[in-house]
């Protein structure tokens, strides 16, 4: 419980620190708003789960000031609009809590339910009317004003309904019946026409929580390495067929040119760091520049001396390339360890837990974490093809802060079940 | 179960480390490659947040290059400002964001970013960083006294050429100017109107004095004369017997038809010869010297390598002979190399005022080369002196009573000579004239090497000016050699 209050009042002070250097004066207000916020998300966790692991929250409410402090520096106004989010998904994780705080096994028995939500939910952006084209893929839904994507909410889903499942079919599942693998051979065919339909590679990170999941559940590491073949397959496939993952790889590949190529974006030959790579370059200059120790928070450059942004997308998909400017090396790695942590907190939860159900929620929901967090950092520094996905907890975006405070509350309720029964 | 859920963990773990290598990687072993990359506009915005340092003129007053602060988009940056305009711009240079830096914006932008090796200044600007704080570069004193400057380049104006001044005891650059030269103000937004120029020739960014290469004419017999007396071969004293010519090769080679070798002056001595500029004695000496020997002196004067000074190496260039646009050592000389007209400065000749001027301070300085130099000091942000700068000896080409045996000469010459525009009153002044012929009709390159006073040196001066028609050292650019000296004794 120590740990909680000097991992929050770190997680302030750097947050005030940081604030002082960019805005001094109404930044204090901000920083007392939001530790009250944490302060009443700990009392709710406390009166709900109180057996629960004790670091996951202040991590999470230190992976959002960090978010936040970013986000601020680039675009005031967006803080205020993500800070209003935290405050929505804070509430949500609150209510989760206090719904589900005798027993969240109770879930299970609607996993049809949350299957086929998680479908629906995939399916959505690529319905005519609600779909929303951003960025060459087509992630977002939006309803009037509001604009949001349902891939982070389906995350969430799918790992409820997969846990459900393999832990009723697990054992037939081993035995490798064709029957019982239908429901998961249509998720596979779901993931590759979400790649297809979405044009992006988001597809990856809800294929490997499958297999993870199904690793886990049947400890057969050829069903893995089968459903990683089948799709690859998929992808090469989905490779040939559609123009926008090609370049993705290409990009990742080749992002520098010598000479002029064809740019699809003007229609002219131009280098290709000044065309389709250019995000990924800039990202890479701006890591880069920040060396071992950074330019400092609130001293990084990111507008070109016209004001113009340097980095598109800087506070959403290139946070990271922000954060590591600004905080350099040892802030950058630092961070990864707090993601580090968190996975460490998340598998010991999913150890500890007593029933099939349990640890196969807590296991895929740290692991997705972990690969959504893999895949959008190893996208920006280059270690594998980018997608456009968020990082969890610190990127701006609402859906993804609500979804990720919902896998919190569910690693903090199984948590609470098996220390509460390990005491008993 | 829970063998399977360790086993994920592991790779989970094994990814996030994966990403700690890769952050690792771009901000350490690849940093480097990344900054260097032409469009790395970060890298370039980031470079105008950094308060440059200050660049002083010698009084420690005069500023020659400051920052103009403008606050854009949320971020402080530092833009260059030059408040003498084009008066010091060949020798400070530009540091703007589109053509990138010249001059010593260039070779001293470490000290002038701060982020040069020297103990003090890394503390202060780590620490400045860490601060959050404007890290702020040092400042730079020139050598260069800010009137003397004004006035080089106001005897200039109208004219295509550069001078050069030292101070033969300790290698200051007292004035460096050239003409047609740039507004450095204007070279971010207006490129074409900052190097518009309205003397009859381009090349405005061209810093002649240290990078302009001219055929040496007669000021080149201050080499071959330290050869003819330092070898112990002639002395002043020694006889000639001037015909009007001088044989080489079966030919006749006719002394020049210009007022510094008008005539046929039949006996005379070396020193006359010196005196009023007579090819053939010259032609003479050289062939009697060699031409190995005569360019074994200028070899010891500097010639054939880049003159020491801080701008940029590549606004430096070597004097000697070039053949097809390089430089060109012969390694056969006796062979290779016209004797005779190497020893009145033609042959294939090209030198640099800059160099020019480092033979007048060496025979100023009693033979002692000192090597040049444009910065005093080197100041941190608080004012303490960070670097200081010694004199130092570069070489001694001559031994001490060739250089005084020269003085003598080069006073004649000014005296009674070819270079009488030059004559202080009060002060003696020791001088040479050279005007070499540029190939077409009547239009000469102008010379005027010379220092002041002869007894005490404190002043040595080049100064050429190109494209001369009907002109000659001794009219064109002595006088302008004439009132730098007055004005810097004064």
């Amino acid at each position: 419980m120590i740990a909680v209050g000097v991992l929050t009042a770190v997680g302030f002070a750097s947050v005030y620190i940081a604030r002082q250097d960019v805005v001094s004066t109404s930044s204090l207000a901000y920083a007392g708003f939001f530790l009250l916020l944490y302060l009443a998300a700990h009392l709710v966790a406390r009166y709900t789960v109180p057996f629960a692991d004790p670091y996951l929250l202040p991590i999470a409410g230190l992976l959002t000031a960090i978010g936040l402090t970013e986000i601020y520096r680039l675009h005031p106004d967006d803080a205020f609009k993500q800070g209003t989010w935290i405050v929505v998904a804070v509430g949500l994780f609150a209510l989760t809590l206090f719904l589900l705080r005798y027993d969240y096994r109770q879930l299970e028995s609607y996993k049809y339910v949350f299957g086929l939500t998680a479908i629906g939910l995939l399916l959505l952006p690529i319905l005519p009317v609600l779909g929303l084209t951003v960025n060459g893929a087509r992630l977002w839904v939006h309803l009037g004003p509001l604009r949001f994507q349902p891939g982070e909410l389906a995350k969430i889903a799918l790992i409820i309904f997969l846990a459900g499942y393999m832990r009723e079919k697990r054992e037939v599942l081993a035995q490798g019946r064709l029957k019982d693998w239908g429901p998961l051979l249509v998720i596979w065919v779901l993931a590759i026409l979400v790649l297809l339909e979405t044009r992006d590679l988001g597809g990856l990170l809800y294929f490997g929580i499958f297999l993870a999941m199904l690793y886990v559940a049947t400890a057969r590491i050829a069903y893995v390495a089968a459903g990683f073949g089948l799709f690859l397959v998929g992808a090469i496939g989905v490779w040939k067929i559609t123009p926008h993952v090609q370049e993705r790889v290409t990009i990742w590949l080749h992002p520098w040119t010598t000479h002029k190529v064809y740019c699809p974006l003007s229609g002219e030959p131009a280098l290709r760091q000044n065309c389709q790579s250019f995000q990924l370059v800039k990202s890479l200059y701006s890591i880069g520049h920040g060396g071992y120790a950074g330019t400092g928070l609130g001293k990084g450059t990111f507008s070109t001396i016209d004001g113009h942004p340097l980095i598109p997308g800087a506070s959403t998909d290139f946070i990271f390339s922000v954060i590591s400017q600004e905080i350099g090396l040892i802030g950058a790695a630092g961070l990864l360890l707090v993601y580090m942590i968190f996975v460490l907190r998340g598998m010991r939860i999913a150890l500890l837990a007593q029933d099939g159900f349990s640890k196969l929620l807590a296991a895929g929901l740290t692991f997705g974490f972990a690969l959504q967090t893999f895949i959008i950092v190893g996208g920006v520094l280059r270690v594998i093809p980018l997608t456009g996905i968020t990082l969890p907890l610190v990127s701006y975006g609402g859906s993804s802060v609500v979804a990720n405070f919902l896998l919190l509350a569910g690693l903090l309720l199984v948590s609470n079940r098996a220390n509460r029964e390990a005491l008993r | 179960m829970n063998k399977q859920i360790s086993h994920l963990g592991v790779a989970a773990l094994i990814l996030l480390a994966a990403l700690i290598v890769g952050v690792t990687y771009w901000q350490t072993w690849a940093n480097a490659g990344l900054a260097d990359r032409q469009d790395n506009d970060i890298k370039l915005v980031a470079s105008f947040t950094i308060k440059r340092g200050k660049i002083y003129a010698a009084d420690g007053r005069t500023v020659v290059a400051t920052n103009v602060r403008k606050k854009i988009g949320g971020q402080t940056l530092y833009f260059r400002r030059y408040p003498t305009g084009p008066i010091f711009a060949d020798v400070v240079g530009y540091s703007t964001q589109s053509r990138n830096r010249t001059g010593l914006e260039q070779s001293y932008n470490d000290f002038l970013t701060g982020s040069n090796a020297n103990l003090d200044t890394v503390f202060r600007s780590t620490f400045d960083r860490l601060k959050g704080s404007t890290v702020t570069g040092n400042d730079i004193v020139l050598t260069i006294r800010p009137g003397l400057q004004a006035l080089a380049r106001r005897l200039l104006q109208g004219k295509c050429g550069a001078v050069v001044a030292l101070e033969p005891s300790t290698g200051r650059v007292l004035a460096m100017a050239t003409n047609p030269t740039y507004n450095p103000n204007l070279v971010e937004r207006h490129f074409a109107q900052a190097t518009r120029t309205t003397a009859p020739c381009g090349a405005t960014l061209l810093n002649r004095a240290t990078a302009g290469k001219y055929q040496p004419g007669s000021t080149f017999k201050m080499v071959t004369a330290s050869a003819a007396l330092d070898t112990g071969r002639f002395t002043p004293d020694s006889p000639f017997d001037d015909p009007g010519y001088c044989i080489e090769y079966g030919k006749q080679v006719r002394n020049a038809g210009n007022p510094e070798a008008p005539e046929t002056f039949g006996h005379v001595n070396l020193s006359t010869g010196f005196e009023h500029s007579i090819n053939s004695v010259f032609c003479n000496v050289g062939k009697a010297l060699g031409a190995g020997t005569v360019l074994k002196y200028a070899d010891r004067y500097g010639f054939y390598s880049v003159p020491p000074l801080e701008t940029p190496e590549n606004e430096r260039v070597a004097s000697g002979l070039y053949d097809h646009g390089k430089l060109f050592a012969p390694k056969h000389p006796d062979t290779q190399v016209d004797p005779g007209r190497l020893a009145f400065g033609q042959e294939r000749l090209q030198v640099t005022p800059l160099q020019m001027a480092m033979v007048g301070a060496t025979i100023a300085n009693h033979g002692v080369e000192m090597r040049p130099h444009l910065i005093e000091r080197i100041l941190s942000p608080g004012g303490h002196t960070v670097t200081h700068y010694e004199p130092k000896r570069l070489a001694t080409p001559i031994k001490r009573q060739t250089a005084d045996e020269l003085t003598r000469m080069m006073e004649l010459a000014v005296q009674g000579g070819t270079g009488t525009a030059a004559q202080i009153p009060g002060i003696r002044v020791a001088g040479k004239t050279g005007t070499a012929e540029t190939g077409r009709s009547n239009i000469n390159t102008t010379w005027f090497v010379s220092f002041a006073p002869a007894d005490n040196p404190k002043i040595a001066v080049a100064v050429v000016v190109e494209n001369q028609a009907g002109g000659f050292g001794g009219t064109v650019a002595a006088p302008i050699a004439k009132q730098l000296m007055e004005a810097a004794l004064r």
